[in-house]
């Protein structure tokens, strides 16, 4: 793969990545809306959905103008399949119940805010603009994340046995959001974006930290399930969140209002 | 030629742009609000550059339709609406007097200390924090103690 990719096929692959991301994780979240356990938390998911949108139409909007085949964030969103996907496998486990949900939240938006702090400071003038406007929200995102972990975990000893077994569960999905290939290799040599493994320590460290504050205890296991940012596999749960999201353009191919 | 002297004066523009109402929070103007990021004739086209408040406000789209039927109004027909995200949007660029007009209307201003200053309704400084979000994207929900009135806060960005 590394000997055909061009600088653009791998920009592409790196868009894809950034806005499949914030796309599924969007979507996942925006489920909860009318169910959660109480109105404040479903106005919270919701308006966390929202944010996650619209930061894909930057970057997916991005994504179709380097790929030059005169797609819109729209178009990639609603007429790939499952093997066209990007987004890492951590953003498209279902949600589960709410413990699950603000665990996969933290974990993603920790990761989140330390690339978009990187990317900032890309060489891509458009790449340092979209993460400058949008690491401002992910702050927000992250702060609510990370308080609700701790006063979920440090909290009754139900709420603290769902958020235990929501991060038991999760942990082996956070691997996968620092594993490098090709791609990210040109990403660096370009100066567009850091090498995913570089950016561990900072996470271990701010992950930690919270984790230690909600009382709960980290997983032993290093093990990651992969496979999600590469396309190379995606979970099952994809194919079925697809199924939903893209009703509409599935049933009713090119409908628009 | 002629066409070039009747052009409105970009001064004559901001204050039309000043009288179009945020569609969520009609009290305030889009220029109070800071979004309108720059006004340029470019020969006969109008240039309105609006920078969004947040990524995933669905009031987007209104606000530009809001702006080109307010300029049309005033007769002006070749209009160009640039999106610009950079820099971001900071709630530091809200006008003083839509501050004032936001806290009239019952909503409190944003304050760097990440809360709001007071009551908009008794002017209490006791207030707790309902929920970080809000009935939009720019606003978190809060309450105050002595009035027990439910508020909204402008967020800090």
């Amino acid at each position: 793969m590394a000997a055909t990719l061009t600088q653009d096929e791998a920009l592409f692959q790196f868009l894809l990545r950034m806005g499949d991301n914030t796309l599924i994780l969007g979507h996942r979240v925006s489920e909860w809306c009318g169910h959660a356990p109480v109105l404040e938390e479903d106005i919270a998911l919701a308006n966390t959905a929202l944010d996650l949108i619209g930061q894909t139409q930057m970057w997916l909007g991005l994504a179709g103008e380097v790929q030059g085949a005169g797609k819109s964030a729209d178009d990639l969103a609603f007429l790939r399949d499952v093997w066209d996907f990007r987004n890492v496998l951590l953003v498209e486990v279902p949600n589960a119940d709410f413990g699950r949900t603000l665990m996969r939240q933290f974990l993603f938006d920790a990761w989140h805010s330390i690339q978009l702090g990187h990317l900032m400071k890309s060489s891509d003038p458009r790449i340092a603009a979209i993460a400058a406007k949008t690491s401002k929200e992910v702050a927000y995102h992250l702060e609510r994340s990370a308080d609700t972990v701790v006063g979920l975990g440090d909290g009754t000893e139900e709420s603290h046995g769902f958020i235990q077994a929501a991060l038991d569960y999760l942990w082996p999905y956070v691997g996968e959001m620092f594993t490098s290939d090709a791609v990210d290799a040109a990403m660096v040599d370009a100066g567009i974006a850091p090498d995913p493994a570089s950016l561990r320590s900072d996470y271990d460290a701010l992950v930690l930290r919270v984790l230690e504050d909600a009382t709960l205890t980290v997983p032993d296991s290093r093990f990651a399930h992969k496979g999600g940012r590469t396309g190379a596999m995606h979970t099952e749960h994809l194919g079925h969140l697809l199924t939903q999201m893209q009703w509409l353009q599935r049933a009713y191919p090119g409908a628009s209002w | 030629m002629s066409q070039a002297t009747t052009q409105p004066s970009t001064d004559q523009i901001w204050e039309w742009l000043d009288t179009v109402p945020d569609p969520e929070i009609p009290v305030i103007s889009l220029v109070d609000l800071g979004i309108i990021r720059g006004v340029e004739w470019q020969d006969d086209t109008l240039v309105v550059s609006v920078t969004p408040t947040y990524s995933g406000c669905p009031a987007t789209a209104i606000i530009n339709l809001d702006i080109e039927t307010a300029l049309r109004d005033r007769g002006i027909d070749k209009i160009q609406l640039k999106t610009q995200i950079s820099p971001a949007w900071t709630t530091d660029w809200m006008s003083k007097k839509g501050r004032a007009k936001l806290e009239d209307y019952g909503i409190a201003p944003p304050q760097a200390a990440g809360g709001p200053e007071r009551c908009p309704n008794c002017q209490s400084k006791n207030v707790t924090r309902v929920s970080q979000f809000g009935s939009t994207p720019c606003k978190a929900h809060w309450r105050c103690q002595d009035c027990l009135e439910p508020f909204d806060y402008f967020k800090c960005i």
